[in-house]
């Protein structure tokens, strides 16, 4: 399952920037510029690298280069807008079956190499590059922290192969002490713990659902949907005085979150 | 006194509960809790599912001054639920540190110390985990561009999942030899890639490749201290004086990439392989 979705990622970013030239010679992490809505962006996909010299990473996983090699592309890209009135917008095109698991990545510290991939994309909406992550297949974890959890305005297509959850079934119902099958029971509850989309959507974390005639396959109508969709995000982020992640908040089962920090704000002052 | 009786007299942070370790870390007498015990927050998510709730969920928000100057401490109580991200955990952690940056943003140099002492993602409230851990990263790069966020942990539980992935963004981070700081946990790699890439059954393989001595030896972490609660808060103390890094430990990517490239990945990495590269003399 995870293997057949995670070459969407690239041919979702080939389809939607006209297979625009690589920035990078990077096998994994591909970077290139296009147009969106008339001006140009960055586009940035990960994918699969059947030869990637550590052999845990080789399936389109984020691992050490990856998550740095994020990080230098979106750093880059600050750079670049330095000085500019206008900072190109970023796109995160997501597919990401996981992070890397293994002996290597632990010992070199991919926790740093994911944090310099989020900490990059953070700064670069906080520096005023709007940022959307379109999630076109699996966005799992640490994978999905690291490349496009960061940015302000997140899209996803209604469709069985798209999922975002925050660990794999198997190791999930390890590390909770169930079996897959009781996890999968819970999952139907408890919408948090769901793996779908629209569960996920439920949330209130995307800001937009699209339905296709088929993501493994678009048609030109697909794909005229898609990029409005995107033009359409971009307009909502550039009127948006908010540089943060506050529209995350607001769906219904995010009270919570909301009680937090309402409570927190009225108590902050007084603490003083 | 002999070394015993030192570490008799020893203030030991490890054995200090989340509550016990802010008042450890702030000036006496200046600890006010927000969001407390009895605001009753308790995690919707963990009531539904049968499990045991805390009416703090985990995480203590103490505000009070280091020093003199103005301070929020959090601090993840490891013996619950394995220190594990919630909403209301997440949200408790996250809304504060917007707090603290919209204070800088008005004037007041608010500084934050986060205490992990956590697994990651809470498993049974998923996605509103991972949406917290990503909102309390947002936080972190946000108020680090005012004062420092500084990041501890002391063991026994250590750090792990996302919140390795938010301890990474800290401008500077403090770890015990008992620590342990990585992405992926032992038991879940195994899960994952087979107990030949990684025994979880291996005490020595995992604090040697990911506890508290080998992070600062392979510059991962900026200081090892003593469990001991004096040193802890006296080592926090220096690095908020140092003020802001020239650039934080996540933004150093072109050289990473480079040292990474001097890894031989064709085999597993000794600890000294991983010293070797980050000092170059590989």
């Amino acid at each position: 399952m995870e293997r057949a979705n995670s070459t969407r990622g690239a041919m979702w970013l080939r389809l939607l920037t006209g297979g625009a030239p690589a920035l990078h010679d990077w096998p994994a992490v591909r970077v290139c510029d296009a147009p969106l809505a008339g001006q140009t962006a960055r586009w940035i996909a990960v994918v699969p690298d059947p030869d990637n010299r550590f052999p845990r990473a080789r399936n389109g996983e984020v691992g050490l280069v990856e998550g740095w090699q994020l990080a230098q592309a979106v750093l880059e890209t600050i750079e670049q807008d330095r000085d500019a009135a206008v900072k190109r917008p970023i796109v995160a095109v997501i597919d990401v079956p996981s992070q890397a698991y293994g002996r290597r990545e632990e010992a070199y510290g991919i926790h740093q190499a994911l944090a310099g991939a989020a900490g990059a994309y953070a700064q670069a909406r906080l520096a005023g590059h709007p940022i959307i992550g379109l999630v076109v297949g699996l966005a799992m974890s640490g994978a999905f922290l690291a490349h496009g959890y960061q940015a302000n305005r997140l899209i996803a297509f209604d469709d069985p192969g798209v999922m975002v959850h925050a660990m794999g079934k198997a190791s999930a119902a390890r590390v909770t002490l169930r079996s897959v099958e009781a996890l999968e029971r819970l999952a139907e509850k408890v919408p948090p713990m769901a793996y779908d989309v629209r569960s996920f959507a439920s949330l209130g974390i995307l800001s937009q659902v699209l339905q296709l005639t088929d993501p493994a396959l678009p048609d030109e109508q697909d794909l005229a949907l898609v990029h409005g969709a995107l033009a359409a995000a971009l307009a909502d982020i550039l009127q948006d005085p908010d540089r943060g992640l506050a529209g995350r908040l607001q769906g219904q089962h995010r009270a919570a979150s909301r009680r937090v920090r309402a409570l927190l704000a009225s108590e902050w002052e007084a603490a003083d | 006194m002999n070394r015993i009786d030192q570490l008799l007299a020893r203030d030991s942070f490890i054995e200090r509960g989340a509550r016990r370790r802010a008042q450890a870390l702030l000036d006496p007498g200046s600890l006010r809790e927000l969001a407390g015990p009895f605001a009753r927050l308790h995690s919707p998510w963990l009531a539904m599912q049968g499990l045991v709730t805390q009416s703090d969920d985990g995480v203590v928000v103490a505000k009070g001054r280091l020093d003199g100057a103005p301070t929020v401490v959090l601090a993840i109580e490891g013996g619950f639920q394995g220190g594990s991200m919630g909403e209301i955990g997440a949200a408790k952690i996250a809304g504060s540190l917007e707090l603290a940056a919209g204070d800088n943003r008005r004037g007041i140099p608010t500084q934050a110390v986060i205490l992990f002492e956590t697994g990651g993602v809470r498993l049974q409230e998923a996605n509103l985990g991972l949406a917290g851990i990503a909102e309390i990263q947002a936080a972190i790069v946000d108020l680090r561009r005012y004062r420092p966020v500084i990041g501890v942990s002391a063991g026994t539980v250590g750090c792990y999942g996302g919140m390795s992935i938010a301890a990474g963004l800290c401008s500077y981070l403090v770890l015990t030899r008992e620590a342990r700081l990585g992405l992926n946990g032992p038991q879940v790699i195994e899960q994952e890639a087979g107990a030949a890439e990684f025994d979880a059954r291996n005490r020595a393989l995992i604090w040697g490749l990911t506890g508290g001595e080998q992070r600062v030896a392979a510059g991962l972490a900026d200081a090892c201290v003593q469990d001991d609660s004096a040193e802890v808060r006296a080592t926090v103390a220096r690095l908020f004086a140092q003020g802001l890094p020239a650039r934080h430990r996540s933004e150093r990517a072109a050289e990473t990439l480079a040292a990474l490239a001097r890894a031989d990945a064709s085999q597993q990495p000794a600890p000294a392989d991983a010293r070797g590269i980050y000092q170059g003399d590989a």
